[in-house]
């Protein structure tokens, strides 16, 4: 029966399945770009927007303002204080979130064709018309308080803190974009103010639309949405100079299990070798079960319940990361088995079934993330963040096919570079020392 | 500034009830002979297919002693069947562009996969293969169980907020299951055998005590077509025990619960009251609850809020939650996490005092009228999530609701009256129903 699956299998493996998504360019009259995708089958319409930037554009002394200013955006707009904005976007049944990382910030909409006029008037006032009141600023400030106070006591924050204070150092990268208790504690509503008009600039705005809009129609909304931000925002931050020594450093926080981060340098998404390094990564440790990480850390060994690798292409900084927990008496081995595949890739490469197997599943799962209309909006946007034109949609998969054996293993001879590997460790871990490079 | 205390341990459950008139139009319901229920929703938008294998089987189901082996049957099924080596099922998957995976709860145990939808043959025949033919040799066993234990580590012992909730939840129920973890007390974790998996395996495992989610690209032709294929040829079993778990004796007494670990830096106080769940034919009471829950600590407008948060500054965060998916009694939960300088106990009392004032003064008209729009508009939103569909069927189904109840729900949210919420109120609202907890750090002694 195993031979007769098999067959059946890579019969169906040649016929992998298409997105057939149409995406349209446009440029409204106000002169802002934007990716549609139009679909009248359901009565709503998913928007995304981004502003490159976010929270590595906090002015030195200010860490944390884009933050409690992205975190203010629906605490009162125009003539509506917190309550009347909630009370406006409830009775409309619109959903707006407003969210920050290391490099944008990012406004995700959904609202009914029924409403759309209100809907975008209500989106406007919390974009270009932010009231930041100074009982609403003090509230918000407090949520975010309670936040940084809660994560210096959780393994997960204390890693990521740990990690990014070794790799990226003084660059904004290097500290979380929360602030700190001094930092945020200090900011004033002159602060937030120039953080909105810094952060949210027509000339670092990238927006896609899918659902129940004409090409008319979303040009007019874009218009009336965002016509009225500045044209020009806070300069982005220089690149960052990750500093990867290679060893272990560790943390002792009392917690049963130790939380591990690991990196090296990683590879840019325009570099010729990405897609080579990309299906690497897929084999080392991007996949499900199937990655060699999983095989040898968690199913031959039983030594955690998840250990993945992925490549991290941050506007600033491209590291090739990873992650694994296990408890404290265990996991100097995980991290000898992580250590020892990543030197074994880096020597041996990949076998031809593994390049076979890892191509046929990145093409085969590729379109099914077109599935719904907010998930479309979110691709849609996240590509002209990368540069990448509508037409990827339809080339991507060659670009995985085109990869060679050859290439993936000189790729994975170049790059792969276990004496950088280096691992942050917040726990107890037993056996295991701080031995940085 | 919603949900902006993420990993809170009582993240607000969402809005939605995601079936309507319109998404109702999507789904077909039909029963195989030998007892399977099949339910296919249809989404042509994308030609992706999703399968998922509910079983009316979760924690709540277990043997005293053996808690967790459900989660961890759920685990073992990865390994190999009579023709499938060990991890042969994922791999097969990955290979062919798709994404398998599996969860487990107090009441049912569930399989999926995402994949091209000319696959769909394929993963039906992986899938009921699993039903029947699983071979597990002792290796796989104790390795698996070793990941087990790290699961536990990750999501419970590493988390004081974890740890706070199975305690809290083991006062709750005196006497129900649902005061096991699902994932098992850790010392009889350590002790799961293969035969404890193997019971489990053989007593619910069958397409009686299965529903199958079909959800994509895909007709009720031909998904019944392939599932008498696939599923047909398996037997029944006659054996399949009654579900009828031991249930709670009447509450007379309130009752409290402090814990104190190094690892809390934010305080918080949380309250459940015991109350009752969606029940075929009746869930008039469920609907008055969800929506009670929305009206109490459902965002920036709801009642905690306004008291706790913009009138007083007691409170960073406050939130209410009820979900009426459950075989059994279910609970109606709320919390509130104190601003700096106010005492626990100055929290629970400005939530008590909240509870005192709505109960006297009653539903805001406008205020429910805006939650019913957000509960019409996510039946339109629902329809763009096939996958979520297929989940809320896959829920209702397993706990004791049928397609009929699933698509009566929006009307009835949308029919229920101020009064109704404010009687459901007065009844669940009951302090000698309630577990109050407070999760503190240490007290620092000199």
């Amino acid at each position: 029966m195993i031979r007769f699956v098999l067959s059946f299998i890579l019969l169906l493996a040649a016929l992998p399945a298409r997105a057939e998504i149409e995406v349209r360019e446009i440029t409204t009259p106000g002169g802002l770009d934007a990716w549609l995708v139009e679909d009248h089958s359901i009565p709503f319409v998913a928007l995304e927007l981004r502003f490159r930037g976010g929270g590595s554009l906090d002015p030195e002394g200010k860490r944390g303002v884009t933050n409690l200013m992205v975190g203010l955006l629906e605490e009162g707009a125009a003539e509506m204080d917190a309550q009347g904005f909630a009370r406006a976007s409830e009775s409309l049944a619109a959903d707006f979130n407003y969210s920050v990382n290391d490099d944008r910030v990012s406004v995700s909409a959904r609202f009914l064709t029924e409403n759309r006029d209100q809907a975008i008037d209500l989106l406007r006032a919390s974009l270009v018309e932010p009231r930041f009141d100074p009982d609403a600023i003090e509230r918000v400030r407090a949520q975010i308080l309670s936040i940084i106070n809660s994560a210096q006591t959780d393994p997960r924050d204390i890693v990521a803190k740990a990690f990014d204070g070794l790799v990226f150092g003084d660059h904004p990268y290097g500290s979380s974009l929360d602030g700190t208790a001094e930092t945020v504690t200090a900011l004033t509503r002159d602060d937030i103010v120039a953080a909105h008009q810094g952060a949210l600039a027509r000339d670092r705005i990238y927006i896609s639309a899918v659902g129940d809009i004409t090409e008319a129609e979303l040009a007019a909304l874009l218009d009336r949405l965002l016509g009225g931000l500045p044209e020009t925002g806070a300069p982005l931050p220089g690149a960052a100079d990750p500093n990867l020594p290679g060893g272990v450093k560790v943390t002792d926080f009392a917690t049963p299990q130790s939380i591990v981060a690991f990196a090296q340098p990683g590879i840019d998404r325009d570099h010729p070798d990405f897609f080579a390094a990309y299906i690497l990564n897929h084999i080392l440790g991007g996949g499900g079960f199937e990655s060699r990480l999983m095989t040898e850390v968690r199913e031959k060994r039983g030594l955690t319940y998840g250990v993945y690798s992925y490549l991290a292409d941050k506007d600033a900084a491209q590291l090739w990361m990873g992650s694994v927990a296990s408890a404290n008496d265990r996991v100097a081995e995980a991290i000898s088995v992580i250590r020892a595949e990543w030197a074994r890739m880096h020597t041996d490469g990949v076998t031809p079934e593994e390049l076979e197997n890892a191509k046929t599943y990145l093409t085969g799962a590729y379109p099914l993330q077109f599935e719904g209309n907010g998930p479309i909006a979110d691709i849609a946007v996240g590509m002209q963040m990368e540069g990448l034109p509508t037409d990827y949609i339809t080339t991507r998969n060659d670009k995985v096919n085109a990869v060679t054996l050859e290439d993936i293993n000189r790729v994975a001879r170049d790059l792969l570079d276990p004496e950088a590997l280096t691992f942050v460790v917040v726990g107890q871990p037993e056996g295991l020392d701080s031995t940085l490079n | 500034m919603r949900h902006f205390l993420a990993g809170l341990t009582l993240a607000l459950l969402p809005l939605a009830a995601p079936t309507s008139a319109s998404t109702a139009d999507q789904v077909t319901h039909f029963t195989l002979d030998n007892g399977l229920d099949v339910v296919v929703i249809e989404d042509h938008r994308a030609p992706v297919v999703t399968q998922m294998l509910w079983y009316r089987a979760g924690s709540a189901d277990e043997t005293p002693g053996v808690s967790g082996v459900a989660h961890f049957l759920e685990h073992l099924l990865f390994k190999g069947t009579k023709t499938m080596e060990p991890g042969e099922f994922s791999a097969t998957v990955a290979r062919n562009g798709g994404s398998d995976n599996a969860f487990t709860s107090y009441d049912y145990t569930a399989y999926f996969q995402r994949i091209a939808a000319d696959r769909l043959d394929l993963i039906m025949r992986m899938e009921s293969d699993r039903m029947t033919n699983l071979q597990l040799d002792e290796a796989d066993i104790m390795t698996e169980r070793d990941v087990i234990i790290e699961e536990r580590n990750q999501r419970v012992e590493n988390s004081p907020g974890a740890l706070f909730r199975e305690q809290k939840n083991a006062m709750q129920y005196l006497n129900h299951r649902y005061g096991v973890p699902i994932i098992g007390w850790r010392h009889e974790m350590e002790a799961l055998d293969l035969d404890a998996a193997l019971d489990y395996y053989r007593t619910f495992y069958a397409p009686n005590n299965a529903i199958l989610i079909v959800a994509g690209d895909v007709t009720p032709e031909i998904v019944r077509t392939l599932a008498e294929t696939h599923y047909g040829p398996i037997a029944a079993n006659p054996d399949l025990p009654e579900r009828v778990r031991p249930q709670e004796p009447p509450q007379l007494a309130e009752r409290r619960i402090t814990m104190r670990d190094a690892r809390v830096s934010q305080p918080y106080v949380t309250r459940s009251y015991l109350a009752p769940e969606r029940d075929s034919g009746a869930q008039e009471k469920a609907a008055a609850l969800t929506l009670l829950a929305d009206i109490l600590g459902g965002g920036q407008t709801s009642l905690l809020a306004e008291k706790l948060q913009f009138q007083t500054q007691t409170a960073v965060q406050v939130g209410a939650s009820y979900s009426g998916l459950s075989l059994d009694d279910t609970t109606f939960d709320l919390f509130v996490v104190p601003a700096p300088g106010v005492t626990l106990e100055q929290a629970e009392a400005a939530m008590d005092e909240a509870l005192i004032t709505f109960l006297e003064t009653g539903v805001d008209a406008d205020q429910l009228e805006r939650i019913k729009m957000q509960f019409r508009a996510s039946e339109t939103y629902a329809r763009d999530d096939a996958g979520g569909l297929a989940h809320r069927y896959g829920q209702a189904l397993t706990q004791g609701l049928t397609v009929a109840d699933v698509q009566a729900w929006p009307t009835l949210i949308q029919d229920t009256t101020a009064e109704e919420i404010m009687q459901a109120a007065r009844d669940v609202l009951d302090h000698t129903q309630s577990v109050t907890g407070w999760l503190m750090a240490p007290e620092v002694t000199q």
